[in-house]
């Protein structure tokens, strides 16, 4: 069981910007714990607003949760025109624990120093998905709590105060049913948002932007878990051949010292930062083009109801109603487009902010790591 | 007629059914022994005492009757004062009859040599001649001999097909530098730097070419590591006070074998990690280029495509580095243990063995020079006893012989005594030098890496340094 004490939540840093601004509904998780396979988060809420119960008041609650909150979001008509934060990822330990099953079997090969410090390198490692989840599943709630329109959900309120279990209201067969229909209908989407005529030159430019967009970011964010593998790896074969050096020598007559090679950092802090920044806006970018598809669904229903309206005409039949759609589609395709507009615009703006902000801290992190290394082991020898 | 010494040719010899011909040939057996060696190598005849091996070269003044202490002496004058370097490889030659040739060069201002800087030019299997030859002499005398480069078939092949690509230029430049070693931890050896071969094959224009050339093959030194294993354990051996140095010095090398084998791995382990980092980062650097391309806010743009740029020069670090990785480590186990270059697979275990064999045949010589001392011992015993009892019956021509038998018996127990006590002596001092020069090469290697390892982080923080006001600059 791992938990986050309050020490470590100071170090924790958002991929996103401040999003805590507005006092009147201030979450975060100042705890969280692992068990097995669950982790259990503490989420706080501390808010002015007198539609709670209380100003102060804590719940815990699972993975599965955030993720029920995430998708009755979506499914909302009303917030159709807006930018839907992205759900958070599900917790996964898989890959520090298999190294550290690993670690077990090959203990015996090593010297006691050799697998006291992969173990501490592989703990470190934990600890840094740990952080990772924690930080994720705090940003989206603070992004639905910083949005004007969302932040005042009714399920996003149960989500936050409801003190029982809210495992009654998650998926069951039938939503999941409901969720895979769902993806079918996106990637049809796919094809309509390309194959639209686009009126609008604004809309134009973004479509075209964030497809491009997507597809880098999400290459470039691939790339980067790659380097951050191949560091981890040599980080790990410095431990063995710093160990092994330190063996061969200590056996000797003439004492010569040699203080751990340059030692592997795990999980550092840098490459985090540089791969964290790219997944997250690569999220972020699917769900300003999951809007996208919308607005273009919308057009598209209202371009149907045109037809619709000339056919009645036509055949001079159920003229009013075909009208009335006509008009109710224009009206929504119209609400979309303004809604759509304004969050592309704020989320366009959070993304080169949130882009600057990681990159100067990644790359002071990497010098200050740099700097570190280079005094922390001075070879010493005695002759 | 062969004289009757300790050194004979004995059919338990840990030298004979070492070597076979790369070529295929059955294998050449006592050929470190025999009367009749092939006319390209050196003649070898068994030496007729521990301390000075038969040579028929031009500097036998030097060495033929100097005994052990003398040359010890000798050694005092000059101070170490050799280099070598082996460059400028050339292809001589066609298709498959083409070889390599290599610049040897040697300064120096040692009065053993007959100039200070001269340089020839030398094949692989001349250097593969010079160590068998040496071998031959000093291995059972109780020499450490430096192991030579070994033989790819696969890695010259690419070279005689005239294969000028990467991986051929590679294993050129591998076989340069492991020559070049071989040569500086021979010459560095004091009694192997005044061997009139080593001197002729550094300094003559022309050698007879080594047709011959006796590769230690794998089979064969499995077959020697086995018969030396179980030629120990079927004597018994009284273990006495002195011993006990040569036992834990065994065990010693037992260890170091252990942990030589787990470097290698974990270097391996790390060469290739490297690489995979260098390919990782160029592949990110052009895609983080194409993001920044695609960015439509300038100023974010710009970092990106800067971003890029830092990550393709912290990969260039990251090849550099790589390299760094691999000649040093290389260096450092070389030739302690071998790194297998183009092929050989599957090999790397039986070279780990004959490493050890080197340290320990000569360890399991000098067990059994011991025995055979104690051997001779035991028959004048029997002779004695025997001549004492002829001594009651009347057979003068019989108690003679017996008399003449014993002593030749008793020169030969004197003689097996010096020669125990010689080699004793010999390894005690060549393990001394080895593990002192081990430790030596050890530390100075580990530090020029850690070095550089220094270098590449300096260099990092440049780099970083210079992107962070691009980063800070974004609005």
């Amino acid at each position: 069981m791992t938990s986050l004490d309050d020490n470590s939540k100071e170090k924790l840093r958002s991929v996103s910007v401040d999003l805590n601004n507005d006092a009147s509904l201030v979450i975060d998780i100042p705890d969280a714990l692992c068990e097995r396979d669950m982790v259990k988060f503490t989420v706080h809420t501390k808010t002015t607003l007198s539609s709670f119960q209380k100003p102060d008041f804590s719940v815990p609650r699972q993975h599965e949760d955030f993720i029920w909150l995430h998708d009755t979001l979506v499914e909302t008509e009303e917030y159709a025109g807006l930018i839907i934060p992205p759900a958070p990822p599900k917790p996964d330990f898989e890959s520090p624990r298999e190294k550290m099953h690993k670690l077990g079997e090959g203990e015996a090969s090593m010297t006691k120093e050799e697998y006291a410090k992969m173990k501490q390198e592989l703990e470190a490692e934990y600890l840094a998905v740990f952080k990772k989840t924690v930080q994720v599943h705090e940003v989206f709630l603070q992004r639905l709590s910083s949005h004007p329109v969302l932040s005042k959900d009714r399920n996003f309120q149960i989500f936050l105060e409801y003190d029982q279990d809210l495992s009654v209201r998650r998926k069951n067969a039938k939503e999941m049913f409901g969720g895979f229909f769902k993806n079918m209908v996106k990637s049809a989407d796919e094809v309509l948002i390309s194959g639209i005529k686009e009126v609008d030159d604004f809309f134009e430019q973004e479509k075209t932007f964030l497809l491009d967009y997507f597809s880098k970011i999400k290459d470039s964010t691939a790339k980067a878990e790659k380097m951050t593998r191949s560091h981890k790896n040599i980080a790990d074969d410095y431990i063995h051949i710093s160990a092994t050096l330190n063996a061969i020598c200590a056996e000797d007559s003439v004492g010569v010292e040699i203080r751990g090679l340059l030692e592997g950092r795990v999980a550092s802090d840098q490459e985090l930062k540089l791969t964290e920044l790219l997944r997250y806006y690569m999220r972020d970018i699917q769900a300003a083009k999951d809007l996208l598809y919308r607005r273009a669904r919308a057009l598209a229903n209202y371009e149907n109801s045109n037809k619709a309206l000339d056919k009645a005409r036509l055949k001079s039949r159920d003229i009013p109603q075909a009208e009335e759609h006509q008009q109710q589609c224009l009206q929504k395709f119209d609400r979309l487009s303004e809604s759509a507009k304004k969050e592309l615009t704020s989320f366009k703006g959070r993304r080169v902010m949130a882009f600057k902000k990681n990159l100067v801290e990644m790359a002071e992190l990497e010098i200050k790591h740099a700097k570190v290394s280079l005094t922390a082991h001075p070879i010493k020898h005695t002759v | 007629p062969k004289q009757d010494s300790l050194m004979d040719d004995d059919p338990e010899d840990l030298f004979a059914g070492a070597t076979e011909e790369v070529s295929l040939d059955s294998p050449e057996r006592d050929v470190l022994l025999s009367d009749g060696p092939s006319p390209a190598i050196t003649p070898i005849t068994p030496p007729t005492s521990v301390i000075a091996p038969r040579i028929g070269h031009a500097h036998d003044d030097m060495f033929t009757h100097s005994s052990f202490d003398e040359i010890e002496e000798e050694e005092g004058g000059d101070s170490f004062d050799v280099h070598i370097s082996v460059s400028d490889p050339e292809k001589v030659g066609d298709g498959m009859n083409a070889y390599m040739a290599y610049k040897v060069s040697t300064k120096t201002s040692l009065s053993v040599f007959k100039q200070r800087d001269f340089s020839v030019k030398r094949r692989f299997s001349d250097f593969l001649g010079l160590h068998s030859k040496l071998a031959s002499k000093y291995l059972h005398i109780g020499y450490i001999v430096p192991p030579a480069p070994e033989k790819s078939i696969v890695g010259m092949t690419k070279v005689k097909v005239g294969k000028e690509d990467q991986s051929s230029n590679e294993f050129v430049e591998k076989r340069r530098s492991a020559l070049e070693r071989y040569l500086m931890r021979t010459v560095k050896h004091p009694i192997l730097l005044k061997d009139p071969d080593v001197l002729q094959f550094l300094e003559n224009s022309e050698l007879p070419r080594a047709v011959n050339t006796q590769a230690l093959s794998s089979a064969g030194i499995l077959r020697m590591v086995n018969k030396a294993a179980d030629a120990v354990n079927k004597m018994t051996i009284k273990m006495n006070e002195s011993d006990a140095w040569f036992e834990e010095k065994q065990q010693h090398f037992e260890n170091l074998d252990v942990q030589l084998r787990k470097l290698h791995a974990s270097v391996e382990s790390l060469v290739c990690h490297r690489k995979e980092l260098s390919v990782n980062t160029a592949q990110f650097a052009k895609s983080a280029a194409m993001l920044g391309n695609s960015e439509d806010h300038t100023a974010l743009s710009r970092a990106l495509s800067q971003l890029a740029e830092v990550e393709e020069k912290i990969d260039q670090l990251h090849q550099d580095q790589a390299n760094a990785d691999f000649y040093l480590f290389s260096e450092l186990l070389g030739d302690y243990v071998r790194l297998i270059t183009a092929g050989g697979s599957g090999d790397l275990e039986l070279y780990f063995y004959f490493i050890f064999f080197r340290i320990r045949g000569v360890f399991d010589h000098r067990i059994k020079t011991w025995q055979k001392w104690q051997d001779s011992q035991v028959l004048l015993l029997k002779k004695r006893e025997a001549e004492a009892k002829l001594q009651f019956t009347n057979k003068p021509d019989k108690l003679q012989q017996a008399k003449d038998e014993i002593k030749e018996l008793e020169g030969k127990v004197q003689q097996g005594e010096r020669d125990f006590e010689q080699i004793s002596k010999i390894i005690r001092k060549e393990v001394g030098r080895f593990e002192k020069e081990r430790v030596k090469d050890f530390k100075t290697i580990i530090v020029k890496y850690l070095e550089s390892l220094v270098q590449t982080q300096q260099q990092l923080i440049k780099y970083w340094e210079a992107f962070l006001p691009e980063a800070k600059a974004i609005s």
